[in-house]
């Protein structure tokens, strides 16, 4: 089947058996992406040291992919300087913006580079994705606590916290920010 | 054998002539194979419906023969490009139940339609007296549905926003339709409009638009109907249904996308405030001031959607040749067939009314694996896919829906007068090999 390529055999096994999951203390910033058009969502803590990732964990929801992802991720950045990571993130967001022209260099990307096929298919690299954008969001707040007060780029519009007791619920004219 | 076991038979023709296999000669699109040499099995027609030649052609033969804008120049191709664009008013006047056409207002789509009025009601604050119905300002109240697609409650949000309005809302019960029990406590005397879905675009329902709306009534709140779903599959009046407002957007209704519809009851047309200015939809214009057309021109600001409403035009005509009581009868005959064949797939949650009655053809559902874990939807949706079935994963525009059931998306097939028995089979068995591929 041609949808071999994207759901490999390495991403259905951290799909099913994620690491690292689950929010831990201590941590220097955490955020919270959503990928609006389909619902996937991450919640995810980053605690940095020396300038080296120390840990990161997250609690997400999603599809296969994005859930993968976010392991696959996080087993790749947890150790590695600050700079390292980065750059790591740079290679990835390259492979998944080859539309599957590229392989992905499996020194440095290990088990990432498995999301090679995902590439073909536009409308799911947002879930391949959406735990490195987070990743990187939060990083830029553990490293600069300065920028956690700046809008996130491409964090989705807040969402309306849904009210106790449905049939009479509040004004919602004063929407609150969804909850990191 | 009965009409509805006719048509699960394979779309005989049965008592009204509703035949599913000639109607799907009138969709090419239909005809074409993905993925190489896969039939196309479209079931996301609740997104957008596919077209018939017939509004293919009008739309062409518009372009090449009587191209000019509308309501300007007394040329030719002037007045019969006026004429086309409407001709459609009447049609679709006709098509409603509307005995008045200067009540069909035409938008972009439905979300216009919605906003027009939400906008219409904050510039009634700075409108002369005529518009005192259209008024809200703080301790008057705003009433929606937990099941409204965003374009029908983010509206009513930010007009609430605009005017210090409170937003109110009827819930829903775990089978997917409204809570009417404590009704009368959330359409109170202090509600100004009510703002609610026909037939739910995910869950599938049809709301009893009559109880609601005599509540509204009671309390003097204008009421509103989003009649996206609605309009394209079931015969609509609306003098039946005893609202004020309709909203419906074309491209759901077998026409091009870009053109929709506000029907409004005339006596309120003819005092609300307008939305958009511009050409087109004043009087007389000023350097200080203007006064504004009658409607439905008021509303309708600036060059319209000229192509797209001779296509809606004939949308209208072909959904009418056909009948809307013998679409409505085919559509209800799948949706029974789908709700049981869905029933056979192991770990199948649906999300809304488990039976046929009082719901539409759109049947969202979560699916489980051997071990009782959730499928994600983009999972389902592509595998899918790879089979050439179309469905569509998400939360469907309608996230508090998504929210008050528990899941973060759903998977959704949805149907219209060209979908068969055959294709809602073809998802059964894709759903199995779903099943089976994660279940590994
Ligand atoms: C119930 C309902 N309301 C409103 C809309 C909005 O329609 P449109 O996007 O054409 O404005 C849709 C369609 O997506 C719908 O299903």
């Amino acid at each position: 089947m041609k949808l071999d390529s994207m759901y490999q055999e390495i991403i259905l096994d951290h799909y099913r058996n994620p690491l690292h999951r689950g929010l831990r203390d201590p941590f220097d910033a955490e955020v919270h992406h959503v990928n609006p058009t389909c619902g996937d969502e991450v919640t995810l803590r980053v605690k940095v040291s020396d300038g080296v990732v120390e840990d990161v964990s997250y609690e997400s929801e999603g599809c296969s992919i994005s859930q993968a992802s976010a392991s696959v991720m996080s087993d790749l950045v947890i150790g590695k300087k600050v700079d390292e990571a980065l750059e790591l993130e740079r290679e990835f967001l390259a492979l998944m913006q080859s539309r599957g022209t590229a392989e992905g260099n499996e020194d440095v990307l290990e088990d990432a580079v498995a999301f090679a096929g995902v590439s073909k298919y536009p409308a799911r690299v947002k879930c391949a994705l959406l735990s490195w954008m987070a990743w990187k969001d939060a990083t830029a707040k553990a490293v600069d606590p300065a920028a956690a007060a700046a809008p996130t780029p491409g964090l989705a519009a807040p969402s309306l916290t849904p009210a106790a007791g449905a049939g009479a619920g509040p004004a919602l004219d004063v929407p609150e920010q969804e909850k990191p | 054998m009965t009409l509805t076991e006719s048509l699960i038979a394979g779309g005989t023709p049965g008592a009204t002539g509703f035949d599913v296999e000639q109607v799907r000669k009138d969709f090419p699109i239909l005809a074409r194979t993905v993925h190489d040499d896969l039939p196309l099995v479209y079931l996301d027609s609740a997104a957008t419906s596919q077209k018939p030649l017939a509004v293919l052609d009008a739309e062409r033969a518009y372009y090449e023969l009587h191209n000019a804008n509308v309501h300007r120049g007394i040329h030719v191709l002037a007045e019969e490009a006026t004429g086309l664009y409407e001709a459609t008013r009447d049609k679709v006047a006709a098509f409603i139940g509307a005995t008045d056409r200067r009540e069909v207002v035409f938008t972009k789509n439905s979300t216009e339609a919605l906003n027009l009025v939400a906008y219409a009601m904050s510039n009634a604050e700075t409108t002369g007296g005529e518009a005192e119905r259209f008024r809200l300002g703080p301790g008057d109240e705003i009433v929606v549905t937990e099941m409204e697609h965003h374009s029908n409650l983010v509206p009513w949000q930010m007009l609430a926003r605009r005017t210090g309005a409170t937003l109110r809302w009827i819930g829903l019960t775990d089978d997917g339709r409204l809570n009417l029990d404590n009704l009368d406590a959330v359409i109170t005397d202090r509600a100004k409009v009510v703002s609610m879905v026909h037939q739910s675009n995910i869950l599938g329902t049809v709301n009893p638009v009559a109880r609601i709306v005599a509540r509204a009534r009671e309390v003097g709140a204008l009421t509103v109907l989003d009649g996206s779903q609605s309009v394209p599959h079931m015969p609509i009046d609306v003098a039946e249904l005893g609202v004020d407002f309709l909203a419906f957007t074309g491209h759901k209704m077998c026409a091009p996308t870009g053109v929709g519809v506000l029907w409004g009851r005339y006596e309120l047309l003819e005092v609300m405030p307008p939305f958009l200015g511009g050409g087109e939809m004043i009087e007389i214009v000023t350097m200080e001031g203007s006064t504004y057309a009658a409607p439905p021109h008021r509303f309708e600001a600036g060059t319209p959607m000229i192509s797209q409403v001779v296509g809606l035009g004939a949308a209208v005509d072909y959904l009418t040749a056909l009948g809307m009581p013998a679409i409505a009868a085919h559509e209800h005959a799948v949706t029974a067939y789908a709700l049981d064949a869905l029933a056979t797939v192991p770990g199948t949650r649906i999300i809304g009314p488990p039976t046929g009655t009082d719901r539409g053809g759109a049947i969202s559902f979560v699916l489980h694996d051997d071990a009782g874990r959730a499928i994600h939807p983009h999972d389902v949706g592509q595998l899918l896919d790879e089979r050439g079935i179309a469905v569509r994963v998400g939360h469907h525009c309608a996230r508090p829906v998504c929210l008050r059931f528990g899941v973060p998306a759903t998977t959704r097939a949805s149907f219209h007068l060209y979908t068969t028995t055959g294709e809602v089979d073809a998802l059964v068995e894709g759903l199995h090999g779903v099943r089976r591929f994660f279940s590994r």
